[in-house]
C-alpha cells in the first residue's frame, strides 16, 4: 500500500476526518494544536502534489475504484495544484496566529466547535479544488459555504449575525443557480465528470439549453466570488467576522471561487464557446473595471479598516477577473498569478489588522493614530502590505499589475492599461490615509499602554510579508506555474 | 394536476402574511412534491422529501416562529425590481427548455450514457435491487460522504449558534415538565408511548431495507430522530435529554462520519482505493454489501444524532 | 402543441422556482425568506427528477419482468441536494433566532434601521 498514490484523496479526507475528531476534543487549546498539526500536514501534501503535477502532468484518482464517468474522479492539474497550495499555505500560516486571536474573540466553551468548523471549511475548499466531478464540486462548495456562514456569525458585533444571514441567502441562491446549471448540462450530455463534459459538450453547444446553463453557472459562480454587482454580501461578512475568519476567507474563499469560474469556463465549456459564442470577454471586462473603480472609491471613505480592506478585496477580485476576460495566455497568467499574490497580500493585511484588534480592541481608523510608534512591527507589515496592494515594484502586487498591463496592451486594449494604473492610484489614496494616521498623528490622549503584538502573531504576519517581497523579486515559481496553468486551460503550449 | 395544486400553494405562500399559515402551506407543498416524485418514479426521493421537507424543515420553521413573530409586516419597498429579476430569470430558464429532450423521452442523452451501466451491470457488480442505493452508496459513494459531512457541519454550526448548555441547566428550577403542557394529557401520553417504539422499529427497518426498497441511512436517521422529537414534544425537553443526552449525541454525530470515512480508509489499507469496498471481503460483491451496510449505518447515526441535537437546541431556546 | 405538452412539466417547475425566488428577494421577513428559499430548491428538484423519468418506465428497483426503468442518477443527486437544503435551512433558522434575540425583530427593514445610525 503506497500512501503516495492515495495522496489526492487523503488531502481531503484527512481534514474531513479531523473535523469530527476535533468536535470530540472539548479543550480549546488542544483543538487548536490539533488543527494546526492537520493544517501543516495538508500543506506538506499540497507541496508534494504540486511537485508531482509539475513533474508528471495531471494526476487522477478514481474513488471507489469505479472508473469515471460512472464513479467520481479526482483530477489534479496545474491550476488545481496551484490553488491547492494557496489554500493550504494560507491555512498553515493563519493557524499559529489563531491561537491567541481566537482565544480572545470566541467564548471558551465554543473554541473547539470553532476549530471543527474551520477544519470543515478547509475540507470543503480543498475538495472543490481537487475534484473532477461537477456535482461533487457542488457538495463540497456547500460544505465550505455552510461552515463559512457559521464561522462568520461568531463575530462579537451583532451585525455578524445579519452579515452571515445575508451571505447565507445570497450564497444559497448562487449554489442553487450552479445546481441548475449543472443539471441543464447533465440533461444535454448525460454525464457529470468534468473531462467527459468537456468532450461531449461541443456536440450540443449550439442549443439554447447549454447557453442557459452557461448563464446560470456564471451568475451563480459570480455570486460566490463576489464579482460586482453581486458582491454585496462581502463587505459586511468580512468586517464583522472574527479576525482569523476574515483573514482565512479573504485569502482563500474567493480564490477558490475564481478557480471554479476558470474550471467551468475554460475546461468544461472551452474558451471558444465562452468568449466567442457567449461574448463573455466584454461582459467580464466591464464588470471587472466597475468592480475596481467602484470598490476602490468606496474604500477611500471607510473608517473601519476591515471594511476598507473588504472593499479593496472586491476591487482586487476585479483585477483577477480582468485578467481572465482577456482570454489570452498573458491575461490568464496574470489572473491566476493574482490569485496567489492577492492571497499573500490580503492574508498579511487582515492578520495584521487582527493583531491590531487584539491589542487595541478596535479597527476604527481614528483610534489608530500614532500606532506606528507603539506597534512598529505590525504597522510596518501593514505598510508593506499596502504598498503591495498599490503595486509598488519589489512587491508581488507590482508583478500582478505588470502582467495585467502587458495583457491589456497585447490585446490592444490600452485604455484598460491606463485604467489599471488609475486603480493603483485610488489604492494609494486609501493606503495613504492609513499610513498618515498611523505615523503622522499623535496618539489619542486616553492612551492606554499599548504594546506590540505577541510573537505568535507577528511571525505569521511577517512570513506572509516576506513572501510578498520574495515572490515580488523572484517570480520564477509563481509565474512559471501560472503560465503553465493558463496554457493548460487555453489548450495551447506555454 | 398535482402540479397545479403545487402552483396554487406556492402563490398562497407569497400572498399570505400569517407566517404560521405560510409554514403549514410549505408542509403541504413538500408533501405534494413528494407525491409528484412518486409519480415520476422517484420513490427514494419522495420518501426523503416527505420526511425531511414536510417533517424536519416544517418542525424547525414552526419552532422558529414560536420564538419570533407570527405575522409578517407589510412590504415597504416596491415590488417592481424583484419582479423584474424573477421574470428575467424565469424567462431565461424557459428559453433554455426549448431545446431540451422532451419529458419522458427514453432517447434522451442522460438515458444513453452513464446510467445504463448502473441499471445493467449493478446486479453483477453490487448485487442490490435498489439501484439508487447502489449508486448512492457505492458508485458515487463519495458524494454521500460529502452529504454526511454537510449534515455534520450544519449540526456543529447550529450547536455553535444556539448551544449554551451550561447556561440552560441553571434554569432547571421548573417542575421538570420542560415547558410542555402536553404531559398532562393522558391520551397523548399513552398514544405516544405506544407509537414511539413502532416508529423506532420502522426506522431500523428503513435503515436495513434500503438495499431492497426505498430507504437507507438518511431516511432512517430522520425517522429515528422523529421518534425522539415526538417524545420531546409530549414529555418535555428534560425528559428527552435524560434519554438521549447532548453529550452522547455529540459523540454519535462525530462517530457516524468517522465510521463512513473509516470504511473508506479500510479500503486503502486492504489494498484498494478509498471507498473501494470490493477488497473488504473475500468476494467483491460481498465486500460491496459489507461496505454499503457499514456506511449506511454511519449515515443513519450522524443524521439521527444531528437532527435530534438541532431540535433540542431549537426547543431549548423557547425557555 | 407537442412542444408544450412535452415541456409543460418543466415550465411548471420553473414557475415554482420563480415563485420561491421571488419570495426570497422581495419579502423582508427573515423566516419567510427561508421558506421561499426552500420552495425554490424543491422546484429545482422537481426539474431534475422530471428529467429522469422515462415514459413507461418504473422506479429503478430491479425486479422480475420489468424492462424499462427510470434513470436512477438524478434521484441520487437530488437525495444529496435535499439533505444540503435542510442543512442550510437549519443553519439559517438558527441565525434568525439569534438575530431575533439581538435585535428584537426579524423584519429586514427594522434591522436595517437599527444598524443605520452606526
Amino acid at each position: 500500500m503506497q500512501l503516495g498514490q492515495h495522496l489526492p484523496i487523503l488531502q481531503v479526507v484527512i481534514p474531513l476526518l479531523s473535523a469530527p475528531l476535533c468536535l470530540l476534543l472539548r479543550n480549546g487549546r488542544l483543538a487548536w494544536m490539533f488543527t494546526l498539526a492537520v493544517s501543516w500536514l495538508v500543506l506538506a501534501g499540497a507541496v508534494w502534489l504540486l511537485l508531482q503535477v509539475l513533474a508528471h502532468g495531471t494526476v487522477s484518482y478514481a474513488l471507489g475504484t469505479w472508473p469515471a464517468p460512472w464513479g467520481i474522479e479526482y483530477h489534479l492539474d496545474h491550476v488545481s495544484a496551484f490553488v491547492l497550495l494557496i489554500v493550504s499555505g494560507i491555512s498553515a500560516v493563519v493557524l499559529p496566529f489563531a491561537g491567541k486571536s481566537v482565544a480572545r474573540e470566541i467564548p471558551a466553551d465554543r473554541v473547539s466547535l470553532f476549530y471543527t468548523l474551520y477544519l470543515l471549511c478547509l475540507t470543503g475548499l480543498l475538495g472543490i479544488v481537487i475534484t473532477g466531478d461537477a456535482f461533487n464540486l457542488f457538495v463540497f462548495l456547500e460544505i465550505s459555504a455552510l461552515s463559512s456562514y457559521a464561522l462568520i456569525s461568531q463575530g462579537r458585533d451583532r451585525r455578524a449575525l445579519t452579515a452571515s444571514y445575508h451571505y447565507l441567502i445570497l450564497g444559497t441562491i448562487g449554489a442553487t443557480f450552479i445546481l441548475i446549471g449543472v443539471g441543464l448540462l447533465y440533461m444535454m450530455t448525460g454525464t457529470l465528470n468534468m473531462q467527459d463534459l468537456a468532450a461531449r459538450l461541443p456536440a450540443v453547444t449550439d442549443t439554447r439549453t447549454v447557453r442557459t446553463a452557461f448563464a446560470f453557472l456564471v451568475v451563480g459562480i459570480s455570486l460566490k466570488l463576489a464579482l460586482f454587482p453581486l458582491h454585496l454580501w462581502l463587505p459586511n461578512a468580512y468586517t464583522y467576522a472574527p479576525s482569523v475568519v476574515t483573514a482565512f476567507l479573504a485569502a482563500t474563499a474567493t480564490k477558490v471561487g475564481v478557480y471554479v469560474l476558470l474550471r467551468f469556463v475554460f475546461t468544461i465549456f472551452g474558451a471558444a464557446f465562452a468568449f466567442q459564442a457567449m461574448s463573455l470577454g466584454p461582459i467580464l471586462l466591464v464588470l471587472a473595471l466597475l468592480a475596481i473603480f467602484n470598490a476602490s472609491t468606496v474604500a477611500i471613505f471607510q473608517d473601519n479598516l476591515k471594511r476598507m480592506l473588504a472593499y479593496s478585496s472586491v476591487a482586487q477580485i476585479g483585477y483577477m477577473v480582468l485578467g481572465i476576460s482577456f482570454a489570452s495566455l498573458t491575461g490568464l497568467t496574470a489572473g491566476i498569478l493574482h490569485l496567489f499574490n492577492h492571497a499573500l497580500m490580503k492574508g498579511a493585511l487582515f492578520l495584521a489588522l487582527g493583531a491590531v484588534f487584539y491589542q487595541l480592541g478596535t479597527v476604527q481608523l481614528t483610534q489608530l493614530r500614532g500606532l506606528g510608534r507603539r506597534m512598529p512591527w505590525t504597522m510596518a507589515a501593514i505598510v508593506i502590505g499596502g504598498l503591495s496592494l498599490v503595486g509598488v515594484p519589489l512587491t508581488v502586487g507590482f508583478i500582478s499589475k505588470w502582467y495585467l498591463i502587458l495583457a491589456a496592451l497585447e490585446s490592444g486594449w490600452w485604455p484598460v492599461a491606463v485604467l489599471v494604473l488609475l486603480g493603483s492610484l485610488l489604492a494609494m489614496v486609501y493606503i495613504g490615509r492609513l499610513v498618515e494616521t498611523a505615523y503622522f498623528h499623535a496618539p489619542p490622549e486616553d492612551d492606554r499602554e499599548v504594546r506590540e503584538a505577541p510573537l505568535s502573531m507577528l511571525l505569521p504576519i511577517w512570513t506572509l510579508i516576506l513572501a510578498n517581497l520574495y515572490f515580488g523579486i523572484d517570480t520564477s515559481l509563481t509565474v512559471g506555474v501560472a503560465r503553465q496553468a493558463a496554457a493548460l486551460l487555453l489548450g495551447v503550449s506555454p | 394536476m398535482l402540479l397545479s395544486f403545487l402552483a396554487i400553494t406556492a402563490i398562497a405562500v407569497v400572498r399570505l402574511r400569517d407566517l404560521f399559515a405560510v409554514v403549514m402551506l410549505f408542509g403541504i407543498f413538500s408533501l405534494l412534491s413528494a407525491a409528484i416524485f412518486v409519480t415520476l418514479d422517484a420513490v427514494d426521493v419522495a420518501f426523503t422529501e416527505a420526511a425531511v421537507g414536510a417533517g424536519i424543515s416544517t418542525v424547525l420553521m414552526l419552532a422558529t416562529l414560536t420564538l419570533t413573530t407570527r405575522t409578517e409586516s407589510p412590504p415597504r419597498h416596491g415590488t417592481l425590481l424583484p419582479l423584474l429579476v424573477v421574470c428575467v430569470t424565469g424567462g431565461a430558464l424557459v428559453y433554455g427548455t426549448l431545446d431540451m429532450p422532451r419529458f419522458g423521452d427514453p432517447q434522451a442523452p442522460i438515458h444513453q450514457h452513464v446510467a445504463p451501466r448502473y441499471l445493467q451491470d449493478s446486479p453483477a457488480e453490487i448485487g442490490l435491487p435498489n439501484v439508487v442505493t447502489s449508486v448512492l452508496a457505492s458508485y458515487r459513494g463519495y458524494d454521500t460522504l460529502g452529504e454526511v459531512t454537510v449534515i455534520f457541519t450544519a449540526g456543529t454550526g447550529v450547536l455553535m449558534l444556539l448551544g449554551a448548555i451550561r447556561r440552560r441547566t441553571a434554569r432547571r428550577d421548573d417542575t421538570g415538565k420542560g415547558g410542555s403542557a402536553m404531559n398532562h394529557n393522558l391520551v397523548l401520553r399513552v398514544v405516544a408511548k405506544i407509537l414511539i417504539p413502532f416508529v423506532l422499529l420502522f426506522a431500523l427497518y428503513v435503515q436495513f431495507h434500503g438495499d431492497f426498497g426505498p430507504g437507507g441511512g438518511f431516511q432512517a436517521g430522520v425517522i429515528f430522530a422523529a421518534a425522539f422529537i415526538l417524545y420531546t414534544l409530549i414529555f418535555g425537553l428534560d425528559a428527552a435529554r435524560a434519554v438521549a443526552s447532548p453529550g452522547v449525541l455529540r459523540v454519535l454525530s462525530a462517530l457516524g462520519v468517522l465510521i463512513f470515512a473509516g470504511v473508506g480508509l479500510a479500503g486503502i489499507f486492504a489494498g484498494g482505493d478509498f471507498l473501494g469496498y470490493g477488497v473488504l471481503a473475500s468476494h467483491p460483491v460481498a465486500g460491496q454489501h459489507l461496505g454499503i451496510l457499514l456506511i449506511e449505518l454511519g449515515v443513519g447515526t450522524t443524521v439521527a444524532a444531528v437532527m435530534i441535537t438541532i431540535f433540542y437546541l431549537f426547543s431549548g431556546r423557547t425557555r | 402543441m407537442a412542444t408544450v405538452l412535452g415541456l409543460y412539466n418543466y415550465w411548471i417547475a420553473i414557475f415554482l422556482m420563480m415563485t420561491g425566488f421571488y419570495v426570497v428577494i422581495a419579502h423582508g421577513n427573515l423566516v419567510k425568506k427561508i421558506v421561499g428559499l426552500n420552495i425554490f430548491q424543491v422546484a429545482v428538484f422537481i426539474l431534475y427528477i422530471s428529467m429522469g423519468k422515462v415514459r413507461g418506465g418504473s422506479a429503478p428497483i430491479l425486479a422480475e419482468g420489468v424492462t424499462s426503468y427510470s434513470n436512477p442518477l438524478p434521484h441520487v443527486l437530488i437525495l444529496t441536494a435535499i439533505v444540503v437544503g435542510v442543512a442550510t435551512t437549519a443553519l439559517g433558522l438558527a441565525l434568525v433566532i439569534r438575530i431575533n434575540e439581538a435585535y428584537g425583530t426579524v423584519e429586514e427593514d427594522d434591522i436595517h434601521s437599527q444598524d443605520e445610525p452606526e
